[in-house]
């Protein structure tokens, strides 16, 4: 990055660090002055804002205080390990990738229904959006126990599958992370399986191609950067997902189990830290997804 | 002209009409128009906008259907034509898929088609050479100015060897001085392939200029007014244009296209 778009940056973190240290003195002042006043303590500024920034249960944790717990819980402590903050992330992260590969797929499918299809275009469009109406928090403990049973239970899905418990688990979190996921990707990629113009068509049309053949030759090419952009969008959903499919199913691993337990504990610092876990993630899954896309379009002779 | 036998009709109209239904009520596009393109003619379509004369061209390529009369193409329907892949069609703008070179251009309808490797290598070298792009294969569409995207498409069009050639307004994008050397490039490519070719414009200079035959047409209803064969020698050179012969043409030109103006409009 060049020092001109650099200093932007810095001074917005700068600020956020400003705020979030002023909001934790803030926060954390009823409850330091009580404890002051209920133990004789002489009220003195330094020592005040010094204490609401190292509270053990704060009820803001000052930014000094995530970090440090981030170091401990990621570089401290081996990472396959139960307080290691890398292995919640990687359980999140994987049902995260498997959700938003699913939602992915099962988002360009629908998309290509309702493109080549009028009916389906009717049909099935009203409640793919209904669907993202319907508040994810209340659905997810459902679905993910709904699911769970299902692939460990006595039927053909689970016998198809022969999932054992974990991949179970994993597969009705991924689910959530592509309820949320796919529809980014369908509503992208009907825009762009729509784009090409009247003259490409039409050229399309002078060589009597078929529709699989405009299909590939035209339509697919012409919507990757819709799929790009929505892909973006998707990833991001996905982590949610997977987050919030992990909270309410007493999941005792991943970045939502880390988030319940710490609520749990009063443990905010673990809470903030987990936050910080799954902001970084999600940081680093759009940033990869722009590198796929720069490289796809480079490859695909786009200006530079 | 000697009076050997008449060449093979490629395209034969006759009583063509064709109605858009628009919200706005009916559109008259094209009202009983009668021709004959014979094989190997170079026939310009010119008008002022609205005569009708791109939509003759893609009723011949069956981009469009006529509501009354007939029509044929190598004396088949246009759908029936289409299918066999009768005739390239060059559009007003290049429309190069822009993630695809040059090469990978020209090689999309011999791709649909279904060419082997080599052929398509064959047919690409020799297309993009007739058009004067060696050279430039490997390039992306932006890379290149619009009269060489232009000539691009034209390799395109040309590439699966169709003997009917359409060019809607191929080069009505371009400045005067590309529009003069693709106009000079394109007689010579019709020289080298013998291919019929359907060439619609608004410029009277470049329908006189290229032209064996000048479909002089009018707005509505879009109607055939005048058609003019041209009396200029085969090999043309650009200085043709100012000879008394080639003015004398443009002047006929000028007034078929005042007379089917109507002023009251």
């Amino acid at each position: 990055m060049t020092g001109k778009s650099a200093v932007p940056l810095i001074v917005v973190l700068i600020a956020l660090l400003v705020a979030w240290y002023l909001g934790s003195v803030a926060l954390n002042a009823p409850v330091l002055l009580d404890n002051y006043a209920r133990n004789h303590i002489a009220f003195n500024w330094t020592q005040f804002v010094l204490d609401a920034w190292n509270q053990s249960r704060p009820v803001l944790p000052s930014p000094h205080q995530v970090a440090i717990e981030v170091w401990k819980t990621t570089m401290e402590v081996a990472p396959n390990s139960k307080r290691s903050l890398v292995y919640h992330s990687w359980v999140t992260l994987s049902a995260t990738l498997l959700g938003f590969a699913i939602g992915t797929v099962l988002g360009i499918v629908l998309a290509v229904l309702i493109v080549h299809n009028d009916a389906s275009d009717r049909s099935l469009m009203p409640w793919i959006i209904a669907s993202q109406t319907v508040p994810i928090v209340a659905l997810a403990p459902m679905f993910v126990v709904v699911t769970y049973n299902i692939l460990t239970g006595d039927n053909l899905l689970a016998h198809a599958f022969h999932l054992n418990a974990d991949s179970a688990r994993l597969v009705s979190k991924g689910l959530i992370s592509t309820y949320l996921s796919f529809f980014p990707v369908v509503v992208g990629m009907v825009k762009g399986f729509r784009s090409p113009e009247a003259l490409h068509l039409d050229l399309m049309r002078t060589y009597n191609a078929s529709r699989a053949r405009t299909f590939w030759k035209l339509r697919f090419p012409i919507a990757l950067p819709y799929l790009f952009t929505s892909m973006k969008v998707a990833v991001a959903a996905s982590l949610v997902g997977a987050i919030v499919g992990e909270l309410p199913t007493g999941a005792v691993a991943g970045l939502g189990a880390r988030l319940l337990g710490g609520s749990y504990y009063g443990q905010t610092v673990q809470i903030w830290s987990a936050l910080v876990a799954a902001a970084v993630l999600a940081g680093l899954l759009v940033v990869a997804v722009g590198i796929a896309e720069r490289l796809v379009m480079s490859r695909m002779g786009a200006r530079p | 002209m000697p009076a050997a036998t008449p060449a093979a009709v490629v395209v034969a109209a006759k009583g063509l009409g064709l109605t858009f239904v628009t919200n706005d009520g009916p559109v008259n596009a094209l009202s009983d128009v009668n021709l004959e393109i014979r094989k190997g003619e170079f026939v310009s379509f010119i008008g002022p906008s609205g005569c009708g004369k791109t939509t003759f061209l893609r009723v011949i390529a069956d981009l469009e259907q006529p509501t009354a009369g007939s029509i044929a193409v190598n004396g088949l329907s246009p759908a029936e034509a289409r299918v066999k892949r009768a005739y390239g069609y060059v559009f007003q703008a290049p429309a190069l898929y822009p993630w695809r070179t040059i090469e990978k251009n020209v090689a999309l309808p011999l791709e649909i088609i279904g060419f082997n490797d080599a052929e398509k290598r064959a047919r690409i070298k020799r297309t993009l050479e007739l058009v004067n792009l060696t050279g430039f294969e490997k390039k992306y569409p932006w890379q290149l100015s619009g009269g060489m995207q232009q000539r691009a498409s034209i390799a395109r069009a040309l590439a699966f060897d169709a003997d009917l050639l359409l060019m809607d307004e191929p080069f009505g994008a371009l400045d005067e001085i590309s529009r003069d050397h693709l106009n000079s490039e394109l007689l010579k490519l019709w020289a080298a392939t013998s291919k019929t070719i359907g060439f619609v414009t608004h410029s009277i200079p470049e329908a006189v200029y290229l032209s064996t035959k000048i479909v002089v047409m009018s707005p509505r209803p879009g109607r055939v007014t005048d058609i003019i064969e041209s009396s200029l020698p085969a090999d043309r050179p650009l200085e043709i244009r100012e000879t008394p012969e080639f003015l004398a043409i443009a002047h006929r030109v000028r007034e078929g296209l005042r007379a089917g103006h109507s002023y009251e409009e």
